[in-house]
């Protein structure tokens, strides 16, 4: 997978993020085996325990389900992966009002706008 | 023990000059470390007196709790920033060198690592140009189940492409429960797979910590943290030093100098902030 890092934030919270964002689209499908700490940590360029911090979060939250001899799977539980993915969402949402309005829209007017594009069939 | 590394007032003088000046300095196992500062600033210093090739001239030293000796040399592997092996040495040779001086050379993966890379055991070091030499010694180095891996300017003589192999190789390839710590000027390659930073200046440590914690504090990355503690001041044309008397700025003074100035200026704008505070 594709990883875009900031170095002048915190490493693990991004990569937090971008795992999520992988398991909610589906790249890592529900169920199915998960890479280990240090194929990831290589494939995205960071040390190990920077990886495993960021992969112990999304235990925490039940995204992923450690085992003891199988290593680390995807969540079978589609509501949690729902629930994520609504989450994410709400926040593109909110990022689209907040931009908006610093362009000196209204809430109101930042939905019309976007919904009148759709009507008019310039958004697929 | 849970520190593997631990100095007390660790001094080091070379003829009049204090490469390492009264440091502490305590180094927790499993951690991968930058040690950075600019160019003479003691980082190789403390490196060899880490690995014993360098006696300390006063101030302690403990390494896994044991004073530098046969003890701590077999437990720490050491990269060079420059290459030791004589030109006439095959590859195989330097493998069976290290397998007899370290009981923990893993001799199938460091070949392993070499076949990955297309070199041969039979190949002479001489027909290697200098980044193939740099990875078959970081190969070496990194083929050890060390506590404590000391890799002096890992990166400095490659290009980018043997660059990213490299910070591959270390960060897939150390002891999980030991700790690596990485001198080198070039940050911005490397903050990525650090947990801490070290910053020395003139045998000095400014600041030890781990990296979120600075990028929290800082908003930004390690690589403007440190341009911002080691900016300096561009040599700007000769000024006749007697002017200073009468009040004009000397831009040629020495560095001690411009720290003194930058202290006045400091205060000058705490004097200043603590104005319009009243205001």
């Amino acid at each position: 997978m594709e990883w875009d890092l900031d170095d002048s934030r915190s490493i693990w919270p991004q990569l937090k993020e971008q795992l999520i964002r992988a398991i909610v689209s589906g790249a890592y499908e529900k169920g199915s085996a998960f890479p280990t700490v240090r194929q990831l940590a290589l494939e995205a360029g960071v040390n190990r325990n920077t990886m495993q911090r960021a992969m112990a979060e999304l235990e925490a939250e039940g995204l992923l389900i450690t085992n003891r001899t199988a290593g680390r799977t995807v969540t079978t539980d589609q509501t949690l992966i729902d629930t994520m993915k609504e989450k994410l969402a709400e926040k593109n949402i909110q990022n689209y009002l907040d931009e908006m309005q610093s362009l000196g829209y209204t809430d109101r007017q930042a939905v019309e706008l976007m919904n009148d594009k759709f009507e008019r069939g310039e958004m697929k | 023990m849970s520190e593997i590394v631990i100095c007390e007032g660790l001094t080091k003088v070379f003829s009049g000059c204090r490469a390492l000046d009264q440091v502490d300095l305590t180094i927790g196992r499993g951690r991968v470390i930058g040690l950075l500062g600019p160019n003479g600033s003691g980082k190789t210093t403390l490196i060899k007196i880490l690995n014993g090739l360098l006696q300390p001239t006063s101030g302690s030293v403990l390494i896994d709790g044991h004073k530098i000796g046969p003890y701590t040399k077999s437990i720490v592997s050491y990269l060079p920033d420059r290459n030791y092996f004589a030109d006439w040495m095959k590859v195989k040779d330097i493998f069976d060198l290290f397998s007899d001086f370290y009981a923990d050379f893993d001799r199938e993966k460091a070949e392993d690592m070499c076949r990955a890379l297309g070199i041969e055991g039979n190949a002479h070091l001489k027909t290697m140009s200098k980044g193939t030499k740099e990875k078959v010694q970081l190969i070496l180095v990194m083929s050890r189940q060390a506590q404590l891996y000391l890799l002096d300017e890992p990166i400095a003589g490659v290009d980018p492409a043997a660059r990213e192999y490299i910070l591959g190789t270390i960060i897939n390839n150390y002891n999980e429960d030991g700790t690596v710590i990485i001198s080198t000027h070039l940050i911005s390659d490397i903050e990525r797979i650090l947990d801490e930073v070290i910053f020395i200046r003139e045998g000095k440590i400014l600041c030890h910590e781990g990296v979120d914690e600075m990028k929290e504090r800082e908003g930004k990355s390690v690589d403007e943290v440190f341009r911002d503690y080691f900016r300096m001041t561009a040599y700007q044309g000769y000024r006749d030093p007697e002017r200073e008397t009468r009040g004009k700025t000397v831009y040629n003074a020495g560095r001690k100098d411009f720290e003194k100035r930058g202290q006045k200026e400091e205060k000058k704008e705490v004097e200043k902030g603590g104005e319009t505070n009243d205001r």
